[in-house]
């Protein structure tokens, strides 16, 4: 029993100094960036998830499979995290004990110099009037220790560059703290995404109901959102002669404790204490009152999303589902209920087909819509866009366009063919938005700082050694011995050992007098 | 004749001057074979004796008598990359005057703004280590066809930031950016230069190993390769974190896993791949250099690949 036991504890030595090699953290860096190419290439559920549909449809075959692989969410597939996790383990087990060595050589006095310090890279000899302490005054900067020998000479031995290591240290230690600082933010922080259409009855406050998209974190409530509510009051954007915007920002009105005027664009987010506001998109809602064959009259404020960001050409659909219900019972008739969907063009050209913008600001507006009859499919349990019509219904016949598109001015107004009305009677700015909490972020970024100056210390950083044996020559003056020894890469060791050497008070040179070989020059 | 245009000219100049420090760097080569031979003679160690104690240096025994002409060549390529690399920085600081904003907005900028730095970098290497001159070769040829690129395929006519980009961390982030890829575009040259060098003393005699003959020796290599690595992959790192920070403003998250952020992370894995690599003894010389090539690979792959593959947020490329 004993014996497996120390078998196995033996085994799992060997297999946790295999981890820990430089060799295996070398492996598993190339797994690391090898297995980040598919995110670059396959769409990403946080980067761009509608693309995902698309492969979908253009590889039916394939794209369930790599969906089960984690194709399409690499970043947080199991078997990135195991890459990372055992990168990781592995990068403790590295830095653990080198901490201990490294404060062990931080305590221990430096090395005497070696017997033969001829066989040093760099080596000197001479004779000099300074004594032992004169020397190690004069080796400012190093650590130094004098030891008297019992045959009568003194060595003095000096190193610096400890600072090397010390980097070293903190730069990998400073990477952990980068990953607890994401861990913390995917956890306990959380980030919704809200479009803001212009106007008081429009605005919405934080809570998960009111979010067109929510992602909350493993650890997060929704009692531990802020409590505010955001109102769009305004909109200014300038745009070039071609079309690509040059300014644009918003004016919000906030109401939490107190209720305040604020503006904020894109690279200026409004920080609003615990969760911040980010102006990610724009564009126009139409205003339409649509009055039904019972002389119903319903308005809809209709956000139209742009196709384009340099001419915001846009695409969506209004939708009545309470259109010629029953006026007395108030319930709806699934097979008159009431669609238009189309596109919104700012500008659209002097002649020629209205449906494609040339300019992104409103100088001569149109909707060009198509009307649909029929059952919406508004109450299947399946959630569908409120930017496009459940295209099931259109296919199934339920759903059905008819007539001709028509295209609209502003002010304008369309007779349908059963005699119902739809008046286009404006338009309004449309925000959309990104909140965003996320705790981890302070982690991340005090990390990185030290990730940066441990880097920069260990890669600039050298560690050296210096020795010098003075031996008394009878007359007062000392007979003296110089060696050094570059522990590091070290380009400009010779320069800097020429510098030691100067200050010795040499006299009379030796003959075996050589400095380092710099390889470089 | 504007700024724009102006700008537009000099680049043709800039191009021709790093093709005439090419053709010179190229005739030293071809006549350094014999130089070669008259020293292989000599002893191969050589003394420092910058800022030393007077110590018994023996004569120089690199060059027999006075230059010979591949040598005043080799001066002359010099020469000819530094007017190249001053029009190459008129094509540039004109190109921004007329913009009126740092000239690395666009693909086509960004690439001219690396390219720049990287002429620069190769001076100061020729200052500090003139005896690694005939990398001027190889250096030369990838300034122009990366800038024949830029000129023929990325250019785009000047037009301000879209807002996104309208901030002093873009700033931050493009200049530290461009200046650490136009250190690791001439960190690159060293490294592949290794391999050519390596497989020739290997005793390899297929084309690219043949050209290693006259190449500086193995190790100086490797060392210039280290040097520029270690001072430019701190600066990628600040790049990129000034970029998660300039992300954070922008778009809410400081990461995002799009296809540039992507890369860099990539890049900055095989980086640190190399670096790790470098410090092991038991990983072959030639492997750790191959890890230095892969490394500059993945930037071009940021840069031309991700742009014109790939769309994300960062593809204000500029390239239709
Ligand atoms: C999370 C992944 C890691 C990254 C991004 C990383 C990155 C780096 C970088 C950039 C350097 C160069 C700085 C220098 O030369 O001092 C370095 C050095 C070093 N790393 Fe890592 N490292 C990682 C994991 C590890 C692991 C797991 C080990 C242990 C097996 C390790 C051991 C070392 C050692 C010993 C050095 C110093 C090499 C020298 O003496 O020059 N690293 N690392």
């Amino acid at each position: 029993m004993k014996a497996i036991l120390g078998f196995a504890v033996a085994k799992l030595r060997v297999a946790w100094r295999q981890l820990t090699s430089m060799r295996t953290a070398l492996v598993l860096l190339f797994l690391l960036a090898v297995a980040s190419i598919p995110g670059s290439i396959l769409p990403q559920q946080g980067v761009n998830p509608e693309k995902i549909n698309q492969y979908f449809v253009k590889h039916p075959d394939l794209a369930p499979v790599i969906d089960k692989l984690g194709g399409f969410d690499v970043f947080r597939s199991p078997w990135f995290a195991a890459i990372y996790l055992l990168l990781f383990t592995s990068l403790i087990g590295c830095i653990l004990p080198r901490t201990r060595d490294h404060l062990r050589a931080l305590l221990r006095r430096v090395p005497d110099a070696p017997k033969r310090m001829e066989r040093l890279p760099a080596h000197h000899q001479g004779r000099t009037a300074l004594g032992a302490a004169e020397v190690a005054a004069g080796l400012r900067g190093w650590r130094t220790v004098t030891r008297e020998q019992p045959d009568g000479t003194v060595t003095v031995a000096a190193e610096r560059g400890f600072l090397k290591e010390t980097g070293n240290l903190v730069f990998h230690t400073a990477l952990i703290g980068v990953l607890v600082g994401v861990a913390l933010g995917s956890m306990q922080g959380w980030h919704a995404n809200r479009l803001l259409v212009q106007g008081p009855e429009q605005a919405f406050c934080t809570t998960p109901q009111q979010f067109d998209e929510y992602n909350p974190g493993t650890g997060v409530s929704a009692s531990a959102l802020p409590k505010y509510c955001l109102e769009l009051t305004g909109f200014q954007a300038s745009y070039l002669d071609n079309g690509q915007a040059k300014s644009y920002g918003a004016t919000v009105e906030v109401s939490g404790e107190k209720t305040e005027t604020k503006e904020f664009s894109v690279n200026h987010p409004l920080r609003l204490g615990d969760a911040n506001v980010y102006l990610l998109g724009h564009g126009y809602a139409a205003i339409l009152r649509y009055t039904d064959t019972n002389g119903r009259v319903q308005t809809a404020v209709v956000p139209f999303l742009p196709i384009d960001q340099q001419t915001l050409t846009s695409e969506g659909v209004a939708t009545f589902p309470d259109a010629n219900a029953d006026p007395k019972t108030g319930k709806p008739d699934r097979t008159k209920q009431v669609a238009f969907s189309g596109l919104y063009v700012p500008t659209a050209p002097e002649s020629g087909m209205a449906a494609r913008s040339i300019y992104p600001e409103e100088r001569n507006p149109r909707l060009v819509l198509t009307f649909y009859q029929g059952d919406l499919g508004l109450d299947q349990g399946v959630p569908s866009s409120v930017y496009q019509l459940n295209q099931k219904q259109v296919a199934a016949g339920k759903l059905k366009q008819i007539g001709e598109g028509k295209s609209l001015e502003k002010g304008g107004s369309w007779t349908l063919e059963d005699g119902s009305k739809l008046e286009f009677l404006g338009t309004r700015p449309f925000i959309t938005v990104s909140l965003r909490h996320d705790p981890g972020e302070p982690v991340v970024l005090v990390s990185i700082l030290f990730v940066l100056g441990g880097l920069m210390l260990t890669l600039s950083g050298k560690r050296r050694r210096v020795w010098v044996r003075l031996t008394p020559a009878g007359d007062g003056t000392n007979l003296l011995e110089v060696g050094g020894l570059p522990r590091s890469e070290y380009p400009g060791f010779a320069a800097e050992f020429a510098g030691v050497i100067a200050k010795l008070g040499i006299t009379e040179m030796g003959d075996d007098t050589r400095e380092p070989v710099d390889a470089l020059r | 004749m504007n700024l724009s245009t102006l700008s537009d000219n000099l680049l043709v100049f800039a191009i021709l001057g790093y093709l005439v420090a090419m053709i010179l760097h190229a005739s030293e080569y071809s006549l350094a074979g014999k130089r070669r031979a008259a020293t292989a003679a000599a002893p191969a160690r050589e003394l420092v004796g910058a800022g030393g104690p007077p110590v018994a240096v023996p004569a120089e025994p690199d060059i027999p008598a006075g230059p010979d002409l591949g040598t005043r060549l080799g001066g002359w390529a010099v020469y000819a990359t530094g007017l190249a690399v001053l029009l190459h920085l008129g094509t540039v600081a004109t190109r921004g005057l007329a913009a009126g904003r740092m000239p690395w907005g666009n693909m086509y900028e960004f690439v001219l703004a690396v390219t720049l730095v990287g002429g620069v970098a190769w001076l100061g290497v020729m200052v500090q280590l003139p005896k690694l001159r005939l990398l001027g070769l190889p250096l030369t040829v990838v300034q122009i066809l990366l800038l024949g690129f830029a000129g023929l395929v990325l250019y785009t006519q000047i037009s301000p930031l879209v807002p996104a980009l309208q901030s002093y961390w873009f700033v931050i982030h493009v200049t530290s950016v461009v200046t650490a890829s136009g250190l690791l575009l001439v960190g690159f040259v060293p490294a592949a230069m290794f391999l050519v060098r390596n497989g020739h003393d290997d005793g390899r005699v297929r084309f690219p190993y043949t050209l290693g003959a006259r190449l500086p020796n193995a190790e100086a290599l490797e060392r210039l390769t280290f040097r520029l690595h270690a001072f430019a992959f701190p600066l990628f790192t600040f790049g990129v974190a000034a970029g998660a920070v300039w992300a954070e403003a922008a778009w809410g998250r400081y990461w995002g896993w799009d296809p540039k952020e992507t890369w860099a992370f990539i890049s900055w894995v095989v980086y640190a791949g190399y670096l790790h690599a470098r410090s092991t003894p038991s990983v072959n010389r030639r492997v750790v250099m191959w890890i230095a090539v892969l490394g500059f690979l993945t930037m071009l792959m940021n840069l031309f690949g991700v742009n014109f593959f790939f769309t994300g947020l960062h593809s204000y490329a500029g390239v239709s």
